[in-house]
């Protein structure tokens, strides 16, 4: 990577609002190229609302996302080729076999059809279910279908990972696989990972953190550096001291 | 890490292939999902069928039609309904694809369509496209059988109707992926269903022809001809005998757009009804 490369996701003063309700207040951060940055918080503290705008399904009602330096609110469609995306819910549909999923979705990237099949076949290897490849979703295990949904998300070659709990409800073998994939994707293959969880044990020592807690980025950065911020020793206990000194403040105003 | 997956897409915007690409995998989704659900096929024939052989034939000697464009003689009761019993796969089709949006939105497959990079608009296009695409061979399959039962159109109708039949089929999927925006649950949708199908259907020239209407009631006449439903019907009506119906056909294609626009706009993460709620394409 150069120096000039602009971040893999660069979010300006995003706020944003459910009616009266503020999910988001002047959130920002950046990620820095080729890196597993987490995205850190309880549930409700705005990690899907926040993955919703990244990815264009909501309106940025105000502030700026830009990714890889493309805008999203001025340059959806150039930015959202260069994001691949997990979500909380699963989203592969039942009836169709993995690799029918994977060429729909190779269809809504302008792939072609003996190009999608080969990208298919590429990707099912990569996550070692190549044999599972004419199954019917419907008949895959919780796990499995996880690691379709992230063969199907580098389908298109992303840049950047975008990744909404994608260990919600699986055992502990299958999380640690999952996250050991996608943190081999970062390293070997140069990819950005936004991996968004309220699960502390997921974070790794040179990871990058964003503690998100309210609609508010409590801290951002390299471990160490979160650490400082919260005057803590470990990880778990930054993110209490953080997130409680944020409650108590709000509830003292 | 394999060199192919280190080549990053180029930046460029989509060649025009990548458009039909995009649109023949939205079909070909749509068409899968249609095969996996035989009980719909069989419905979206039953339903028209009992009509058919059940109603018409019982209405046959009270609701005689006189000789009416596009037909040159009497015609038997079955013979006028049919038009509007294909127009009823259709509508049935449409709102049975809109459902589909609603239980994408909810289960989350949505997201995947509303994600690609291609614009909102030609993805929604597409996806009414392929849901007009899937009633066309329901309605071809009802005519054949219709054909067993001496229900026989001109050869050449049978071409000539195809045109009419995708216009009416996009109106009635614009019609009801504009409603499926504004359906937050599937339950809400199933409610508006009643509301809007059996309404549009018996209050249109399907059934019986609008000047026995207007006999009946001059109100419910008015209301009959500014329902969309009737243009789509007497459209396919006129082309089925190889004809064209100028006024339905104008109206169809307006309200075509209409929907479309308005079904586009809704799921416009920036303004749409959907953004207005917090939830353009997805349930939370």
């Amino acid at each position: 990577m150069t120096t000039a490369e602009p971040p893999a996701v660069a979010i300006e003063g995003v706020s944003h609002c459910y009616g009266r309700r503020q999910a988001l207040n002047e959130v920002t951060f950046s990620i820095t190229p080729s890196t597993f940055a987490v995205l850190l918080g309880l549930n409700g503290a705005g990690k899907s609302t926040l993955f919703s705008l990244i990815t264009r399904l909501y309106a940025i009602q105000r502030g700026r996302i830009r990714i890889f330096g493309r805008d999203v609110g001025r340059a959806s469609s150039e930015a959202l080729r260069m994001v691949g995306v997990v979500f909380q819910q699963r989203t592969l549909d039942l009836d169709l076999s993995v690799v029918q999923n994977l060429s729909y979705h190779a269809a809504l990237h302008g792939i072609g059809k003996h190009d999608g099949y080969a990208r298919a076949e590429e990707v099912l290897a990569r996550i070692a279910l190549s044999d599972r490849a004419n199954d019917k979703v419907r008949n895959l295990s919780g796990g499995q279908m996880r690691r379709v949904e992230i063969a199907r998300a580098l389908l298109h070659r992303p840049r950047l990972l975008v990744l909404d709990e994608p260990t919600v409800g699986l055992d502990i073998k299958s999380r640690a696989d999952i996250l050991g994939y996608v943190r081999g994707l970062v390293v070997k293959d140069g990819v950005s990972a936004l991996w968004a969880t309220h699960l502390i044990d997921e974070v790794a020592d040179d990871d990058d953190v964003i503690v998100l807690h309210q609609g508010r980025v409590l801290a951002h950065g390299s471990i160490p550096r979160v650490l400082d911020a919260a005057g803590a020793k470990d990880i778990r206990t930054a993110f209490t001291r953080l997130t409680e000194s944020t409650d108590d403040a709000i509830e003292a105003s | 890490m394999t060199a192919e997956l280190t080549a990053f897409p180029p930046m460029s915007g989509f060649a025009t292939v990548q458009y039909a690409i995009c649109l023949k995998g939205i079909v070909w989704r749509e068409g899968l999902r249609f095969l996996h659900q035989r009980e719909r096929f069989v419905a979206a024939l039953v339903r028209p069928l009992v009509w058919l052989f059940i109603f018409a034939a019982g209405f046959r000697q009270v609701l005689g039609v006189s000789i009416i464009p596009p037909y040159e003689t009497y015609v038997l009761y079955e013979v006028y309904i049919t038009p509007g019993l294909m127009l009823l796969i259709q509508l049935f089709n449409g709102m049975q694809s809109s459902l589909s949006m609603v239980y994408d939105r909810e289960m989350g497959n949505m997201r995947t369509l509303l994600v690609s990079p291609m614009p909102r608009w030609f993805l929604l296009s597409s996806k009414l496209v392929a849901g007009m695409a899937v009633s066309l061979p329901q309605v071809y399959t009802f005519l054949a059988i219709a054909w067993f039962w001496e229900i026989q159109a001109p050869p050449l109708g049978y071409i000539a109707v195809l045109p009419a039949l995708v216009l009416s089929g996009l109106m009635l999927g614009a019609l009801g992926m504009l409603m499926s925006s504004v359906s937050k649950q599937l339950e809400n949708f199933a409610g508006a269903m009643n509301f809007v199908i059996f309404p549009m259907f018996f209050a249109s020239s399907a059934l019986y022809p609008l000047w026995r209407v207007r006999e009946a009631s001059p109100l419910l006449y008015y209301v009959c001809e500014l329902n969309p439903f009737t243009h789509a019907v007497e459209l396919v009506r006129f082309a089925l005998y190889c004809q064209i119906n100028w006024i339905s056909l104008a109206v169809v294609g307006g309200c075509t757009a209409l929907f479309m626009i308005g079904a586009i706009l809704a799921y416009d993460p920036s303004r749409g009804f959907l953004a207005r709620r917090g939830e353009p394409g997805g349930g939370t």
